[in-house]
């Protein structure tokens, strides 16, 4: 059997806030904003919660559903672009919350919008070496954010928080990876200078040469590599930045939207940044069968994609999704706040002592 | 700072964990080293036990008026919660409206931050609650 | 055991008003409460072979410890480098710091000494007072998760309410009659009564107590003078006599116990004071009880045994605890009226039952009050003193 995911869990904060009351403080036409942008709501983490906390919960119902003993687990690591410390990794936050030290390793990954993936190819890498030379059963791949868009920006309508852990592995897989290829250019489309609170981008340059280019160009490398052709998968997958995006790539590349509406969460919740396609690939896994084959590509400013050819196992019959919530009820009853109560809660009112 | 305060204490913030006392079977929140029921009996008989988080409200109340480092969640509501295994803790509801709190309604444990060392600092997380859907 | 080996009585009662002093050091709050008891005792500095001081929190209020060698310099007892001693027990340390002094000279060693209680806590802006008073608590395991002093109280009210029917309008019965109280009390901070719909309706604190179920912040002092009964009846036309004492402890967390609409420390001091004195609740005519909270003077009568369990906040209503009528709780105004500097307040509630013993409480004054009691807690009842006095 080949490595692959052994368990996942999702976690999505409960706040939503609308595009329509984001518009209404800005004077813009957010509802029209929402409509273009593909976003209905995005989801808005409590005052006490980050992408530590996020990683953590998500982390824990990976583990639920399995009955993986957490120090088996070798490897973890988070990827984020909103660590809440600069230097200090939040892998060992994880590590301490979920009793997988003291023996392994961890480490706290950033590549914009794809830096959970790059810890899944990590993970994979790690479970599939020599047990020999690198004793490491389980692997742990975190993406976790609570990102930020300036406020009034576009960015702000969809910028959100959510996270979600995958349990990578040679045992019990229920979705083993049968190709994993990425695509990496050095194209500035989106960053974060250290010490700014927020963003910024490129933005039409954003598209066509960043994520169009470097997703069609990751997806057409894994389809050359296994030989496969858009019809031959049940599901896909894509970073979804909005909306829109996600749609229109997969269109070009000959999907249908009955292929890729199960694994798109944007439009309910926002963009969960490095959580984001594996949002998808989890809403995915709780309704896929077994031989389902899979699509995925994430997305990272900066710039790269990793692409993934991924097929569901036997063992999905009986894997315990309903130990833990699926995606679908994780996005589910969100409790709606205005701009005032957003602002407070993502911090952007200069307080006493600041 | 103080930091080693809150360090030492991790693995009970993190994960709940107590004591089990294998004379009197007693589980007991935050850790002891002396079962409050077995006393002397109990030394060398007491081993860590990690709480599943669930329990019931035994009462709560909505802070209008709250510690400084809660400014931001006020209000808020702590509630006195008989954990499913036996022993009390306080914690804090999280992500629901005050008034859906209620006496006798079931709650589980989330991973939330707790306080922060000021904008330098260290960041505390541990438990909190909320009530089950 | 649960006897002393020789008699003790007050002889000389002082306090300061309590309230915002801005212009006040704590030393000299101290100096002030102090001079009068000895005043009011009739002796000079130079006959006070001990001196214990109260006080909970003046470390983190003033960034001051060690403040029972400022209060004995300042009120001029180093001259003969007595034994000062500081007692710290939260909110109960005044009750404590007396409790120790009556031990002291019923073991002989000392015959006159002076016991103070003072706290200043106007220096600092309130969301740090409440953090200063929620140290009471357990730190580690309430206060870091979000619990202040009175969310604490709070979660009392309400199982008290959910197990006994308590209301919302039996906890303002406290406040409002406190206030009554308070208004014929010279020293009181709030000397004005207050209306049920004012106490009803206040802005929330921690449901379900609202601003007027909360004792305020205060700055103040009280100071007396205890001795050996032969001393005190040497010295004094009308010494008061600690008829019996007791102290009870209980968990610091509340988490940790099994019940929390009742305080076991309460009723094991109380259980103590009572046998030492031979005396049930029945006998009290008068009590001082620690009403940090609406709902404790509530918890605390029915602990003290002079309402059943339940019946504290319908008893209250009934008007039982007023002025004059069944048993007079609090008729100093207690800690929501006369005010609540921490340390102060067990002092000054022993001076009350001295003043009402004495007979000379004026307005206030509760009739043929021959036997008179005061509760004391810290925190959330972490520790309690309960104390009985009576005429000689």
């Amino acid at each position: 059997m080949r490595s692959g995911i052994v368990s996942y869990g999702v976690y999505i904060p409960r706040y939503r806030i609308y595009p329509a009351e984001i518009g209404r403080v800005w004077g813009q036409d957010g509802e029209a904003m929402g409509k273009a942008l593909g976003v209905e709501a995005k989801s808005v983490p409590a005052p006490d919660e980050d992408a530590a906390t996020i990683s953590v919960m998500a982390a824990r119902r990976a583990l639920a559903r399995s009955s993986i003993d957490p120090k088996d687990i070798g490897a973890i690591f988070v990827g984020s672009e909103s660590h809440p410390y600069a230097v200090k990794p939040t892998a060992t936050i994880v590590s301490a919350a979920i009793g997988a030290t003291p023996v392994m390793t961890g480490a706290d990954l950033e590549f914009a919008c794809k830096a959970g993936t790059a810890g899944f190819q990590s993970c994979l890498g790690l479970v599939n070496s020599d047990d020999e030379q690198i004793p490491i059963r389980y692997a742990l791949a975190i993406g976790a954010d609570t990102s930020q868009g300036a406020p009034g920006n576009a960015l702000e309508y969809s910028a959100s928080a959510g996270g979600v852990a995958l349990i990578v592995g040679k045992e019990k897989v229920i979705a083993e990876v049968c190709l994993t290829m990425s695509y990496t250019t050095d194209t500035p489309d989106f960053w974060r200078r250290e010490g700014m609170m927020y963003p910024s981008h490129a933005e039409r340059f954003t598209g066509v040469p960043a994520y169009f280019k470097h997703v069609e160009m990751g997806a057409r490398q894994i389809m050359d590599g296994m030989g496969t052709k858009a019809s031959d998968y049940d599901y896909a997958v894509f970073h979804q930045p909005n909306g829109k995006f996600p749609l229109k790539i997969s269109k070009s590349l000959g999907f249908e939207k009955e292929q890729i509406m199960a694994g798109l969460w944007t439009p309910k919740i926002g963009n969960t940044y490095s959580a984001s396609m594996m949002m998808g690939l989890a809403g995915i896994l709780d309704l896929a069968k077994s031989g389902d084959k899979i699509l995925a590509v994430s997305y990272g400013s900066g710039a790269g994609s990793d692409g993934f050819h991924l097929e569901v196992t036997d063992l999905i019959s009986e894997y315990p999704r309903s130990k833990a919530p699926l995606v679908s009820e994780a996005a589910a009853n969100g409790i709606e706040i205005d701009y005032a109560t957003y602002s407070k809660f993502r911090k952007k009112l200069k307080m006493e002592g600041e | 700072m103080a930091v080693a305060r809150h360090w030492r204490n991790q693995d009970q913030r993190y994960n709940l964990a107590g004591t089990h006392c294998k004379v009197c079977g007693g589980h007991f929140f935050p850790k002891t080293s002396m079962c409050p029921t077995c006393h002397r009996r109990s030394m060398g008989k007491l081993e860590r036990f990690q709480f599943s988080g669930n329990g019931t409200i035994s009462s709560y109340t909505i802070i209008h008026d709250g510690m400084p480092q809660y400014s931001s969640q006020v209000p808020y509501v702590i509630a006195y919660i008989d954990l499913e295994e036996g022993d009390h803790i306080i914690g804090q509801i999280v992500d629901c409206e005050p008034s859906e709190v209620e006496i006798g309604k079931g709650v589980e444990m989330v991973f939330r931050k707790l306080s922060e060392e000021g904008r330098s600092g260290t960041i505390q997380y541990g438990f909190k609650f909320r009530l089950t859907m | 055991m649960g006897k002393l080996a020789r008699d003790v009585a007050v002889i000389g009662v002082g306090q300061t008003r309590f309230g915002e002093h801005w212009n006040l050091t704590f030393r000299e709050l101290g100096i002030e409460a102090g001079f009068r008891a000895m005043e009011d005792a009739g002796i000079s500095s130079s006959r006070i072979e001990a001196l214990y001081t109260g006080t909970m929190s003046s470390g983190l209020f003033l960034n001051q410890e060690h403040v029972s060698a400022m209060i004995a310099e300042v009120v001029g007892l180093t001259e003969n480098q007595i034994p000062a001693t500081r007692i710290e027990a939260a909110g109960a340390s005044g009750g404590l710091a007396f409790h120790q002094a009556i031990l002291d000279v019923a073991s002989g060693l000392h015959d006159i000494v002076v016991v103070g209680g003072a706290e200043k806590m106007s220096d600092v802006v309130s969301n740090v007072a409440t953090e200063f008073v929620a140290s009471g608590a357990d730190q580690a395991w309430e206060g870091l998760f979000g619990a202040t002093m009175p969310s604490l109280f709070a979660l009392m009210a309400r199982k008290h309410m959910h197990d006994h029917g308590t209301t919302k309008e039996h906890l303002a019965h406290v406040a409002v009659k406190n206030h009554v109280h308070g208004a014929k009390n010279p020293l009181a901070q709030f000397q004005r009564e207050i209306t049920m719909d004012m106490a009803v309706n206040a802005a929330m604190v921690a449901d379900p107590l609202g601003m007027y179920d909360c004792a305020p912040s205060s700055d103040g002092s009280a100071s007396l003078v205890l001795c050996d009964m032969k001393t005190a009846k040497e010295l004094s036309d009308n010494p008061i006599r600690v008829a019996g004492t007791g102290q009870g402890s209980d968990s610091l967390s509340l988490a940790n116990r099994e019940e929390i609409t009742s305080m076991r420390s309460t009723v094991a001091a109380s259980r103590r004071a009572y046998e030492m004195a031979g005396v049930g609740p029945g006998d009290i005519k008068v009590a001082e009880v620690h009403d940090s909270y609406t709902i404790s003077e509530i918890i605390a009568i029915e602990d003290l045994g002079f309402f059943k369990k339940g019946d504290g906040g319908f008893a209250t209503e009934r008007g039982e605890t007023a002025l004059n009528s069944t048993i007079t709780v609090n008729p100093s105004g207690g800690l929501k009226a006369r005010g609540h500097p921490l340390g102060a307040t067990g002092i000054a509630q022993i001076n009350e039952l001295v003043i009402q013993l004495r007979g000379d409480a004026g307005d206030r004054q509760v009739k043929d009050a021959n036997i008179g009691l005061a509760h004391n807690i810290g925190g959330t009842g972490g520790t309690a003193v309960v104390n009985i006095l009576e005429v000689v």
